[in-house]
């Protein structure tokens, strides 16, 4: 018995796994009359794969029998490989013991769509409920949103789930019309905006009435494959903006396209996968969502691409020269956190401590900024950069770095 | 002459020999855990004995004074078990409670420093304990870990396990302090054990916890785990350096998909 669970795990994981959300923050799910679990605001990574990514969920398929033939994924229709599936108790009862074992944080489940998209969402439903109901689990739970599911279906996941996702897949309607026919676009955002909508409505409701019932408290997140298709980074961010504005998304992830298949539509097996642009990806995401940038900002016509060479803020600041060096003194919170080499947390240290004194360069390093990065755009009495010629001041960024040989891959030649 | 003032290494203990740093107006005073001590010829030793009220008094006092956050810091660097830890403690007491409200965040203090620096590493050690037990279940249903952590977090995770896990009973182990926490989920309730205890559960019994007998199906999900564990990670995209800094080679014999692979 053993074996076949370890076989079909085997199968399902490997499936899976190239979906990249792992996180279980989001939700603060408590551990009422003496069940089992509980979530933690700011999720826990319980180990690391060899490839440095978190594993804090058990992220499997129930099955990866698809009636899909979706191009890029390794589960498509016409891919000649072993298929498995699991039962819903099997499922519940691997959630468990490995959550007893302190091994995860909860369960990540989806599914390759078998019989019709409201049998498959119904067997994933019926494993949230399993565990919320009969075993009352209070851990994590991630439900994907099977395209083209019935509403009830999606209302029921949400009163189990902590998180519930549906991947936009490729950055273009024509992308994903050429290479996941049976996909439409109109079947991706219809259950994004519909739960939006939901979530908008209770978390109203809940001002008013105090015990409204708990409804995908981590909302909504969802996931780009990116190099797969010839988009470039001004249209991957855009779609990715309008999902945060328009559907109040919590993340948006951005895979970079590992080739597993050969197919003519894409990139050859073999093909590198494209790291360093989904890190710069990341990198503008962070910048619209945490650091105040506006999109235009940081992609428009004229830069259409993000510079691989160097990150999205210091390619910012090079553009607006204009703009530096900040009087780290006198300069809002803002502007502070627009400085290449200021983070959010020592640009909140910068505002604490200058109101007890005048900081000068030596007080900078003590608050733990980048130093060498940011004397060049700061302004204190004790330092008063010299005008910065972008050019110049780029490649003596670049030698410095430390990720230099990774980062320009000329350099390779001579290695 | 210089007065020293050894203590049992416990919390109130700390705080009874400060409050006898007030009481009897020690100025140049030192304060060591009784087994870092050694017999010193140039100084007054005074032996500390654990006095409830006295530490009591001294908590409330840095309590009355301190906000919440200031308060942890101060209990998670003395979990660091750092040396002289006790005497950076007295330091920033008698700094706060001499200085104007707001002093605790000068950061330009080294003892202020010293504490919130100690304190970051203790609260990262924390985090990484909730993430590393691993629990193993043996025939009676018990669900053990054993744990060597680099500071005594294990007063730090109580409440974390005990919240997550009500419905099983657990013990955590920490092998380097030779005591552990085992939760009883019939009446809820975590006590310390020390070793020559630490199994409760079955007593009379061997308490060496090698000798714990484990439960038919552990050994099935174990292997599932690393079987999880490996097939999760995308080849092509092998990060070993980033790997080891998530989770370094020390932890990896307590980690069950780590243990027994070579680095």
């Amino acid at each position: 018995m053993w074996e076949r669970i370890q076989e079909k795990l085997k199968i399902l994981a490997d499936a899976a796994k190239y979906d990249v959300s792992c996180s279980s923050s989001g939700s603060k799910r408590v551990n009422t009359d003496k069940g089992i679990g509980n979530t933690t605001e700011s999720g826990i990574c319980h180990s690391y794969t060899e490839d440095g990514r978190c594993v804090s969920l058990l992220k499997i398929l129930l099955t990866n029998y698809c009636l899909y033939d979706c191009a890029y994924c390794v589960s498509r229709r016409s891919n000649d490989i072993q298929r498995a599936g699991f039962t819903v108790n099997e499922v519940v009862a691997l959630t468990l013991n490995f959550y007893r074992r302190n091994y995860i944080e909860g369960l990540f489940l989806s599914s390759g769509i078998f019989k019709n998209p409201d049998y498959t969402m119904e067997r994933l439903v019926r494993v949230a409920k399993t565990l919320r109901t009969l075993h009352r689990f209070n851990g994590y739970i991630h439900l994907k949103t099977i395209p083209g599911c019935s509403e009830e279906l999606i209302l029921e996941a949400a009163t189990y789930a902590d998180r519930l996702s549906v991947n936009i897949e490729l950055p273009s309607e024509q992308s994903l019309r050429h290479l996941a026919p049976e996909k439409s676009k109109d079947s991706i955002i219809k259950p994004m905006s519909f739960l939006h909508h939901r979530i908008t409505a209770l978390a109203d409701e809940r001002k008013v009435i105090r015990h409204t019932p708990t409804f995908a408290p981590a909302g909504q997140s969802t996931q780009m494959v990116v190099g797969a298709t010839p988009e470039n980074d001004l249209q991957v961010m855009t779609i990715a903006d309008s999902l945060y504005k328009k559907f109040g998304l919590r993340r948006v992830y951005y895979s970079g396209y590992v080739p597993v298949l050969a197919d003519h539509r894409l990139p050859a097996p073999g093909t590198p996968v494209p790291m360093i642009r989904e890190n710069r990806l990341y990198q503008t995401d962070w910048l619209l969502r945490f650091y105040k940038f506006s999109l235009h900002e940081v992609l428009n016509a004229q830069n259409p691409q993000l510079d691989l060479d160097i990150d999205p803020k210091l390619s910012w600041a090079f553009r607006n020269l204009d703009q530096f060096p900040v009087d780290i003194n006198k300069a809002d919170y803002e502007m502070i956190l627009r400085v290449p080499g200021i983070g959010i947390s020592s640009a909140l240290k910068i505002i604490e401590a200058r109101r007890f004194k005048t900081l000068n360069l030596a007080d900078l390093r003590t608050l733990g900024v980048a130093f060498n990065r940011a004397k060049h755009f700061v302004y204190t009495s004790d330092n008063r950069p010299r005008e910065v010629v972008a050019a110049v001041l780029r490649q003596q960024i670049l030698q410095q770095s430390k990720y230099h040989t990774t980062l320009t891959p000329q350099m390779q030649l001579f290695t | 002459m210089k007065d020293l003032l050894v203590y049992d290494g416990s919390f109130p203990g700390l705080l009874t020999a400060i409050f006898d740093v007030y009481e009897r107006k020690l100025a140049d005073v030192s304060i060591v855990r009784e087994h870092l001590y050694h017999p010193d010829l140039y100084a007054t030793v005074r032996t500390i004995t654990r006095d409830t009220h006295k530490a009591t008094r001294v908590w409330q006092g840095l309590q009355k004074k301190l906000a919440t956050e200031i308060i942890d810091h101060f209990y998670k660097s003395f979990l660091s078990e750092a040396h002289n830890v006790e005497d950076t403690l007295l330091a920033f007491t008698r700094y706060v409670l001499g200085a104007p409200p707001g002093a605790e965040r000068n950061f330009a203090h080294p003892a202020v420093l010293e504490v919130m620096q100690l304190s970051k590493k203790v609260h990262r050690e924390k985090h990484r304990m909730e993430a590393f037990v691993r629990f193993q279940q043996a025939a009676d249903g018990l669900y053990t870990a054993t744990i060597e952590p680099d500071f005594n977090v294990l007063p730090l995770i109580t409440g974390h396990f005990k919240d997550r896990y009500a419905d099983q009973s657990w013990l955590i182990y920490d092998d380097k302090r030779s005591y552990g926490i085992l939760y009883n989920e019939k009446d809820g309730q975590v006590m310390e054990v020390t070793a020559g205890v630490t199994h409760s559960a079955t007593p009379g019994e061997d308490p060496d916890m090698a000798s714990i007998v484990v439960h038919d199906h552990e050994a099935a999900y174990q292997t599932l785990w690393k079987t999880y564990f490996q097939t999760t990670s995308i080849d092509v995209r092998k990060n070993k350096k980033l790997h080891l800094r998530h989770v370094p080679t020390r932890y990896w014999r307590y980690l069950t998909e780590k243990a027994m692979a070579g680095p």
